[in-house]
C-alpha cells in the first residue's frame, strides 16, 4: 500500500526510527531530570543516559567520547567549529579555505568571518562535484588556519576525498573541519585514522530527532575553540545550556543503529537507487548531477532539460522531493551547488533531488519511475523549446525577441 | 526505579501529558523539514506557526516578535551578544544575581571593548532604583535584569527599571525563564514600559527541553549567533526542532490557562512549608520580598547544604542546594553572596521549588524528613566533635 506523497526527500530530513522514538519517550515522561542536577537521582540517571549516548555517537565515528560535544544541530556545530577555531587561532593567520558547494551553515559563517577581517578562498569543484586535490593543496597558504569541506554533499550526494585532504592539511599545519551531517550512517567514518580535527554531526539526517547534533573536537593533537554559547559551563565550557536528555538519547540510539545496520542498509538502498536511475536514465535529455561512483547510495540528482522546474515540481506532487537544498528553498534562486558544477540556470532550475532511505520500498521506486515518465512527456509535449530541440535547432543560436 | 518526591521544579519540570500528546505525531509520522515545500514540510511549517502564536499569546506578544531558539541559555546569549554587536561598545549592566547564562555572555563582551557593571542588590535581593540609575549613567546602553531569580524566587520591579532604561536610551532585556507560568508575563505592557526583549523557556513550564524563545522588540538590531539557512527571519538558522517547538506552544497554552489557580495553590503550599520551617532552626531568604509563589530558599543553621540535600535524596526528596547549572562546583550561591549573606550561611542553603504534582502531603512529609535528617546530622556532628 503506497502512502502519498511518497517520501523521497531523506536528505532534507529523515523520519525518527520507531526504535529511536521508543528509547526517547521514557526520557520525556518519567525520567525528566536535568542532567546537571547533582543533588538527586533524577539528575544522576539523566546524566548517565547522556554519557551512554555520547559513547554511542563516539563509537560510530571512531572517536573518544570526551571528544564529542553536544549541540542543537549541525548548523550550530558548523558555526561553533568555524568561528570557534578561527577566533582562537587568529594569531597564527586569518585565511580560511572552503568550497563553493558547502551548506549555507558553513558559507554564511565564513561570510560572517570575512566581515570581521578574515580572508576566505572559495574553491570551485570539478564538474563532477569533487574537489581537486591539487587545487586544494595550492590554496593552503602559510597564513591559512582552517579548511572546511563537507564529507557528503547534501544536494548531489558526492563524497569528497576527506582522507587525502586530511593528510594535506595535517602536513601544512591547517586545522581541518568536516561537515559530516549527510555522511553518518552512509559512509564509514574512522576518526582514529582520518586526520580530521573538527567534525559536525546531525541527528535528524540519520533517523534521529531534530534539534540535536554534535561536534567532534580532536584531543590528540589538541584542538582549541572559542566557545560561542556561554553560561553554566556545560560540555567542558565549550557549549553552555541545559542538555535535552531525550534528544540526546535519541541521537545516541540513532547512531547505534547506524553502526549496526549501515553496511546492509547501504546495499539495499544502492539497489533501489540504481533501479531508480535505470528507470529514469532512458528518458531523453536527462543529466545526472555529480559523480555517480563517488556518491552515497541514497542520492540521485537529475536535471530534466526542456521542462520548466516549477511546473515539474507541481506535476510530480505524488512524490515529495526537493529541487535545491531544503534550507534555501524559500527563494527561487537556482541551486548554487548546481551552478558551481557549471550547470546553466535553466538546467539547474529543472533539477530534482531524489534521496531515498531506510523505509523506501521497491513499489515506491517503480511508481516514481512511471510518474516521471508520464509527466515529463506531458510537459515536453507542451513545450515549444522541446519542439525546437526535436527539430534540431540549437537553442543557443536563437535570437529571442523581447516583449 | 526509586522515584523521590520531586521538589526541584526550578531546575526542570516533568512533561505534561497533554504536551506529550501534542508532540508525539512530530516524532512519528509528521517528520517533515519545515523548509521543504512539499506536504510534509508544509505540515511542519504550519505546526510551527501555530506554536508561535501560542507562545506569543502566553507572553502577550505578537507572533512576529517570537524568535525560537534551542534553549534559554541560547536566547540570552543571542540577545546580549547580538545586540552588543550592533552597538558601539559602552557599558553592559547586569544585576549581581543573574543566571550564569546572562553573566557569562556579558563578561565575553569585554573582548569587544565593553565594560561590565554589576548592579548591586539589597539584603532581600532587590535592585534599588538609585543603584540602577547609577549603572545607566556609566553610560550603559545594554541592560539585563531577570524578572524572577531562580534561587530565591525574588521578583524585580521590571517596569520601573525598564522605564529608567528607556529614558537613558538603553536596550533592556529581562530573563523571564523562571517567571513564565508562575506570575504574569505580559510583553506588551512590559514593552510599553521600556522592556525590549525577554527570554522564556519550555522546560520550566512542563514542556520539553530543547525549545525556548527570545521575545524581541523589532526595533532592536541583532547580529545572529548562528548563521546558515536563514530560519527565524535570519536571526537563528538551523532546521527547526518541530516536536519541541510544538511542545513548547502546547505548554504555553496550558500554563496561561492554569496560571491563577496554580499560583494560588502553590502559594498555599509554600506558606505551609514556611510555617513548618519556622519551627526548625531555619532562615528563609528574602522572606518578605515579592517572590515566585513556588520557591523557598532557606538555610538550616550549622548544616552543610550539599550534605543535607544528598541525605534528603536518600530519604525520598529531590531538592537542590542552588542552581542546577552551577551544581558542578561547590561554590556558595552567588545570589546569596550578592545579598550580603556570609559564605558560611550560604553553604547551608537549600532550595525547594514546588510544582503541579506536589501536594500538601509532600510538604508535610518533607518537613518531617528534614527534621529527622537535621537531627541525624547534628547527632553525627556531636559524636564527631
Amino acid at each position: 500500500m503506497l502512502k502519498f506523497p511518497i517520501y523521497l526527500d531523506y536528505s532534507a530530513t529523515t523520519p525518527v526510527d520507531p526504535r529511536v522514538a521508543e528509547q526517547m519517550i521514557p526520557w520525556l515522561v518519567e525520567k525528566f531530570g536535568n542532567p546537571a542536577s547533582r543533588s538527586h537521582a533524577y539528575g544522576w540517571e539523566a546524566e548517565k543516559a547522556v554519557e551512554d549516548a555520547r559513547e554511542n555517537v563516539a563509537r560510530l565515528v571512531g572517536a573518544d567520547p570526551k571528544e564529542i560535544i553536544w549541540t542543537s544541530g549541525a548548523t550550530e556545530s558548523n558555526n561553533l567549529a568555524i568561528k570557534g577555531a578561527a577566533l582562537f587561532y587568529q594569531g597564527k593567520g586569518k585565511h580560511l579555505v572552503t568550497v563553493k558547494t558547502e551548506h549555507k551553515a558553513v558559507l554564511d559563517t565564513t561570510r560572517e568571518l570575512e566581515r570581521h577581517g578574515f580572508e576566505v578562498t572559495y574553491l570551485d569543484p570539478l564538474e563532477n562535484g569533487l574537489v581537486d586535490l591539487e587545487q586544494f593543496k595550492a590554496a593552503l597558504r602559510p597564513d591559512t588556519i582552517l579548511a572546511s569541506v563537507m564529507y557528503v554533499n547534501n544536494e548531489i550526494g558526492v563524497i569528497q576525498p576527506i582522507e587525502q585532504m586530511g593528510e594535506i592539511c595535517r602536513g601544512k599545519g591547517v586545522i581541518f573541519h568536516v561537515d559530516a551531517a549527510q555522511a553518518t550512517g552512509k559512509v564509514a567514518i574512522d576518526l582514529a585514522k582520518l586526520k580530521v580535527d573538527l567534525m559536525s554531526f546531525s541527528a535528524h539526517k540519520t533517523y534521529g530527532p531534530k534539534g540535536i547534533g554534535a561536534l567532534y573536537v580532536r584531543r590528540k593533537p589538541r584542538i582549541r575553540l572559542e566557545a560561542q554559547m556561554h553560561g553554566g559551563g556545560h560540555e567542558r565550557g565549550l557549549r553552555s545550556g541545559t542538555l535535552a536528555t531525550h534528544q540526546i538519547v535519541g541521537m545516541g540510539e540513532a547512531f547505534r543503529l547506524a553502526r549496526e545496520e549501515m553496511a546492509s542498509e547501504n546495499e539495499r538502498i544502492r539497489m533501489l537507487r540504481d533501479r531508480l536511475w535505470k528507470g529514469l536514465s532512458d528518458i531523453e535529455q536527462v543529466f545526472l548531477n555529480g559523480d555517480l561512483e563517488q556518491r552515497v547510495s541514497h542520492n540521485l540528482n537529475i536535471s530534466f532539460a526542456f521542462v520548466e522546474g516549477e511546473s515539474l515540481m507541481m506535476a510530480i506532487k505524488d512524490v515529495a522531493v526537493s529541487s535545491g537544498s531544503a534550507c534555501t528553498s524559500a527563494s527561487l534562486e537556482p541551486s548554487y551547488v548546481l551552478r558551481a558544477l557549471g550547470r546553466q540556470d535553466e538546467l539547474a532550475h529543472s533539477s530534482i533531488r531524489f534521496t531515498i532511505g531506510r523505509f523506501t520500498t521497491e513499489e515506491e521506486i517503480d511508481y516514481t519511475i512511471t510518474l516521471l515518465h508520464r509527466q515529463i512527456s506531458k510537459l515536453r509535449e507542451m513545450s515549444p523549446l522541446w519542439d525546437m530541440y526535436k527539430e534540431g535547432i540549437d537553442l543557443n543560436t536563437v535570437q529571442w525577441a523581447a516583449h | 526505579m526509586f522515584a523521590p518526591a520531586y521538589l526541584d521544579h526550578n531546575a526542570t519540570t516533568p512533561l505534561d501529558a497533554r504536551v506529550l500528546e501534542a508532540m508525539l505525531p512530530f516524532l512519528k509520522e509528521r517528520y517533515g523539514n519545515a523548509s521543504s515545500r512539499h506536504e510534509y514540510g508544509r505540515a511542519a511549517r504550519s505546526a510551527i506557526d501555530t506554536a508561535r502564536q501560542q507562545v506569543a499569546a502566553a507572553v502577550g506578544a505578537h507572533p512576529t516578535e517570537v524568535v525560537f531558539t534551542s534553549g534559554g541559555s541560547e536566547a540570552n546569549n543571542l540577545f546580549i551578544k547580538g545586540a552588543a554587536a550592533c552597538l558601539r561598545p559602552s557599558t553592559v549592566a547586569v544585576s549581581a544575581i543573574e543566571h550564569p547564562c546572562v553573566r557569562e555572555p556579558a563578561q565575553e563582551l569585554k573582548r569587544l571593548g565593553w565594560d561590565v557593571h554589576e548592579i548591586a542588590v539589597d539584603a532581600e535581593g532587590r535592585i534599588a532604583e538609585t543603584d540602577f540609575a547609577a549603572a545607566l549613567a556609566k553610560p550603559a546602553k545594554l541592560v539585563s535584569v531577570m524578572l524572577a531569580n531562580n534561587e530565591t524566587g525574588v521578583l524585580q520591579d521590571i517596569p520601573a527599571l525598564a522605564g529608567l532604561a528607556r529614558a537613558a536610551k538603553a536596550w533592556f532585556h529581562t530573563d523571564a525563564v523562571q517567571a513564565l507560568g508562575k506570575v504574569e508575563v505580559d510583553f506588551r505592557a512590559l514593552n510599553a514600559a521600556g522592556v525590549n526583549a525577554l527570554t522564556v523557556s519550555s522546560h520550566k513550564i512542563y514542556g520539553p527541553q530543547g525549545a525556548a524563545a527570545l521575545v524581541l522588540d523589532k526595533r532592536v538590531e541583532l547580529k545572529p549567533l548562528i548563521s546558515g539557512g536563514g530560519q527565524e527571519r535570519n536571526l537563528r538558522s538551523g532546521t527547526e526542532n518541530v516536536a519541541a517547538i510544538v511542545g513548547f506552544g502546547a505548554a504555553c497554552q496550558l500554563a496561561t490557562a492554569r496560571l491563577e489557580a496554580d499560583a494560588a495553590r502553590l502559594t498555599g503550599l509554600r506558606n505551609k512549608l514556611e510555617q513548618g520551617l519556622a519551627k526548625l532552626e531555619t532562615l528563609v531568604f528574602s522572606r518578605n520580598a515579592p517572590r515566585l509563589p513556588n520557591t523557598v530558599f532557606f538555610a538550616v543553621a550549622g548544616i552543610d547544604g550539599e550534605t543535607l540535600v544528598a541525605q534528603l535524596d536518600r530519604t525520598g526528596f529531590a531538592v537542590a542546594s542552588g542552581s542546577a547549572c552551577s551544581s558542578v562546583s561547590p561554590e556558595p550561591s552567588h545570589t546569596l553572596l550578592a545579598m550580603g549573606v556570609s559564605a558560611d550561611v550560604a553553604k547551608s542553603a537549600l532550595r525547594v521549588s514546588l510544582g503541579r504534582a506536589n501536594s500538601e502531603e509532600d510538604v508535610v512529609r518533607f518537613l518531617q524528613a528534614l527534621d529527622e535528617t537535621v537531627r541525624k546530622l547534628k547527632g553525627l556532628a556531636a559524636v564527631a566533635a
